[in-house]
């Protein structure tokens, strides 16, 4: 499952980061809905990914997508305690730790990837998270993380 | 690709959309409806899978959140599975939060472009049904099982009441007087206690408990001890000269170790079953094996030394946790002295000396010599909230029920006076409130905001040194009687329980609810239920509460048939899968097993461990497969190959 990436050679003028957020159903996804029904507007440069739990993104869905050029990486779920399946988001909290020492091993800034509690009514709270690491992926610049090997 | 009306369409520009879409592979149809989840849109849907012979089809519309089901079911009408469905969402994520077409165009492509990259992995999934045996188990014969017990058999459905104790009544019964209302607690519980063992569809096993647990919802299997009793309950007539005539005397559990009763008893005048038990550890016939006065004098013949533990194997659709509470064992407050002043007792003590069948008919005697007191102290918040030597949560109920003794002392007495150390008075209840200000008010209970630094005696009274923070100066009371309103605490077997059947418990082992506050009396385990102070410290209101709801929980349950299960449950490749059970501990409902299976290397047969999902059990988080080291694990409808190909999609 090899996918060819378009147009190496990026460069910064015009360039808009792209950024994928791996959202859990019950929680986080709701809460980009709700951005979404309130109107709260944010930087289109997030491209959401529904999952059923934050506990359900493999760190390997991370890696690739920064290795198919993708400049930031956001998993959202829901608030410590308010799992939908218990205890899923605490698996996400400790494993990520790991993944954002792993990935600044490899040479990926951490500040490229972020984990956040987003509930299903924090439509703003989701806006204004998606504003900040986009902000901050843009000051980043474009992740140049093409040359992994693929690993699954 | 809908419009929504001009709700997509005028942010997204549809038409470029389209001719990005109609060049990706695997797609041969693409066209835009105003609403494509209105009756003409839907047909068009169906009309599109008909011409085009599609077998996948990605709607671009809302949320999922919002109309999955419905083009699922669309898709169903022009006979296509279901979940060959994904929808883009171009609504919430694109239309509505970006502003300029240059904007929500290119990102609405890639939506689309995702979900084609997924909808082409989709498999055929299929939900399966399983019976439901309409028959409930509740476990725990208190007020919360009798309600949860009532209410669901008065719904037409067989219910087993198991209780370990040799009757059902629980806590309450040992209760004096209720708060707020000050009715008699024996008064409304007994005539429920008579009515479950009346009730037609409920079946009592009292002296029981549960020894095993499988099977899921709609099918546990469920394997109960019934304890030897050593009385036959079927011919026994609960006539009692066998307890009036037997020659062993041991301490009242039911009284608090306060009164006694006979090694042959039954722990209380109203027990139901009327039925004794024998004791066998204080029975003289047991420990010297010589007496059988009871066996002799039992005009039915009922009493039975040879009777053994019986286990009863069961099936049940539906299970009900009622297993109430303990009281906090404050020995370790040694300062107080419990244990060592035996005029220091606890508010549970203090409900069965002021009970009229209690050790003392009701006359409030001190247990040391038998004086009535004049002077009592309460002392509230013992384990409770003092996260250095008991809990640091509320107990919830002991506001209410020290002011309520402090009521009960002051109108038996009214020469005696009631001093009350308090750290806050939380009364957070109907009618509540003003029970404590007729406490302070109309019955001159005396409330003092301090804690208690110590207790020690001064000739046969016990000097209470404590602060008042209000006065802000220390005072020091000469009681009679030191009552401690000790907190509530999960039974000490409660995590054994909840290992036995398969749900979780928190740090405290009170049994943990599905959701806070949505699914209360829920666990996370389908078909197990929850009522009462298992869950959590709790009064009677709120418990009776929750036992009714956990019963239209059970009766909801029941009144279906066949439950359909969710198909995207967990799967394991059993040819990866190396057996290391990193996978299990991940698994909030305990719903994967090991199992062996056999296979043939070369010319020999050899057996394997391998990991095994219970479809019945699993919720399909997906936990299980980013445990899983070799990629054996994966969860049907979000597959690790979807989810890869979404990224790869969107990264293009």
């Amino acid at each position: 499952m090899s996918v060819e990436r378009a147009g190496t050679g990026v460069s910064t003028a015009g360039w808009e980061p792209k950024i994928i957020g791996f959202c859990c159903n019950w929680c986080s996804y709701a809460g980009a809905d709700l951005a979404g029904t309130s109107r709260i507007p944010y930087p289109c440069n997030i491209r959401i990914i529904r999952v059923p739990c934050s506990g359900r993104v493999n760190p390997q869905f991370v890696l690739r997508a920064f290795q198919r050029g993708a400049d930031g990486v956001l998993v959202a779920g829901c608030h410590p305690g308010d799992c939908h399946y218990s205890t899923g988001n605490y698996f996400t909290r400790r494993r990520f730790l790991l993944v954002k020492r792993l990935l600044e091993y490899l040479g990926i800034e951490p500040r490229r990837f972020q984990v956040r509690w987003i509930s299903g009514s924090e439509g703003q709270k989701f806006a204004d998270v998606v504003a900040e690491i986009t902000e901050q992926v843009k000051a980043l610049g474009p992740a140049k993380m093409d040359k992994m090997r693929d690993v699954m | 690709m809908c419009w929504c009306g001009s709700n997509i369409a005028s942010t997204v520009d549809l038409d470029r959309v389209q001719k990005a879409v109609e060049k990706l592979t695997n797609v041969v149809h693409v066209e835009q409806n105003k609403y494509t989840c209105s009756e003409p849109g839907q047909a068009q849907i169906v009309a599109g899978i008909r011409e085009h012979n599609l077998d996948r089809v990605v709607v671009a519309a809302c949320s999922p959140r919002m109309h999955e089901k419905t083009f699922q079911r669309t898709v169903a009408k022009a006979g296509l599975n279901p979940y060959l469905l994904e929808i883009a969402n171009i609504r919430e994520h694109c239309s509505w939060v970006h502003t300029s077409v240059e904007e929500a165009t290119p990102k609405a492509i890639d939506l689309l472009r995702a979900a084609v990259a997924k909808v082409i992995r989709n498999t055929p999934l299929t939900t399966s049904t399983i019976p439901v045996e309409k028959r409930a188990l509740v476990i725990g014969g208190g007020i919360a099982g009798i309600q949860a017990a009532l209410d669901i058999a008065d719904a037409g459905h067989q219910v087993v009441l198991v209780e370990k104790e040799p009757t059902i009544g629980g806590r309450m019964a040992q209760l004096d007087k209720t708060f707020p209302t000050l009715d008699c607690s024996a008064c409304i519980l007994t005539p429920k206690m008579v009515d479950a063992a009346q009730h037609p569809k409920i079946r009592l096993l009292t002296y029981a408990e549960i020894e095993e647990v499988g099977g899921y919802i709609g099918n546990f299997e469920v394997t109960i001890r019934k304890k030897a009793r050593s009385v036959n309950e079927d011919v026994c007539t609960g006539c009692g000269i066998c307890w009036s005539k037997c020659p062993s005397k041991a301490p009242n559990e039911f009284d608090c170790g306060l009164g006694e009763r006979k090694a042959i008893y039954i722990p209380f005048p109203q027990a139901v079953p009327n039925k004794p038990v024998i004791d066998r550890e204080n029975c003289r016939y047991f420990t010297k094996g010589k007496c059988g006065v009871c066996k002799k004098v039992c005009p039915a013949g009922a009493v039975d030394f040879e009777q053994e533990d019986e286990l009863l194997r069961e099936r049940f659709g539906a299970i009900v946790v009622a297993t109430g509470y303990e009281l906090f064992d404050h020995s370790v407050y040694g300062e107080y002295g419990y244990g060592k002043y035996p005029d220091v007792i606890t508010g549970l003590e203090f409900e069965r000396l002021i009970n009229a069948s209690g050790p003392t008919g009701g006359k409030l005697k001190r247990p040391s010599d038998g004086k009535i007191p004049k002077t009592v102290v309460f002392v509230k918040c013992v384990g409770s909230r003092d996260e250095a030597k008991g809990f640091p949560y509320c107990s919830r109920t002991c506001c209410m029920y020290t002011a309520k003794q402090a009521i009960l002392l002051r109108e038996k007495m009214p020469e005696a006076e009631a001093y009350v150390f308090y750290m806050d008075v939380r009364t957070p209840g109907k009618g509540y409130e003003e029970f404590y200000t007729r406490a302070t008010e109309e019955f001159g209970v005396n409330y003092l905001r301090g804690r208690v630094a110590r207790i020690y005696p001064k000739g046969d009274q016990l000097v209470v040194r404590g602060e008042d923070t209000l006065v802000g100066a220390q005072v020091e009371i000469e009681a009679d009687l030191v009552v401690l309103a000790t907190a509530m605490v999960a039974r000490r077997d409660a995590a054994e329980l909840a290992q036995r059947i398969g749900f979780s418990y928190d740090q405290y082992h009170f049994f943990t609810e599905a959701h806070p506050k949505l699914r209360p009396v829920e666990t996370n385990t389908a078909g197990v239920f929850l009522a009462g102070a298992c869950q959590g410290p709790k009064d009677i209101p709120d418990t009776v509460a929750q036992a009714s709801a956990a019963a239209v929980k059970v009766a909801m349950l029941f009144s279906r048939d066949e439950l359909e299960t969710n198909p995207m449950v967990a799967t394991v490749d059993e040819g990866t899968c190396s057996g290391c059970e990193w996978c299990k501990p991940t698994c909030p409902y305990g719903a994967i097993d090991i199992k062996t299976i056999e296979e043939r290397v070369g010319k020999r047969t050899v057996s394997r461990r391998v990991a095994t999902v219970n479809t019945g059990l699993c919720q399909g988080c997906g936990a299980c497969t980013v445990a899983c080291r070799s990629g054996a694990m994966n969860l049907k409808g979000f597959t690790n190959e979807q989810i890869l190909a979404e990224v790869e999609a969107i990264c293009l």
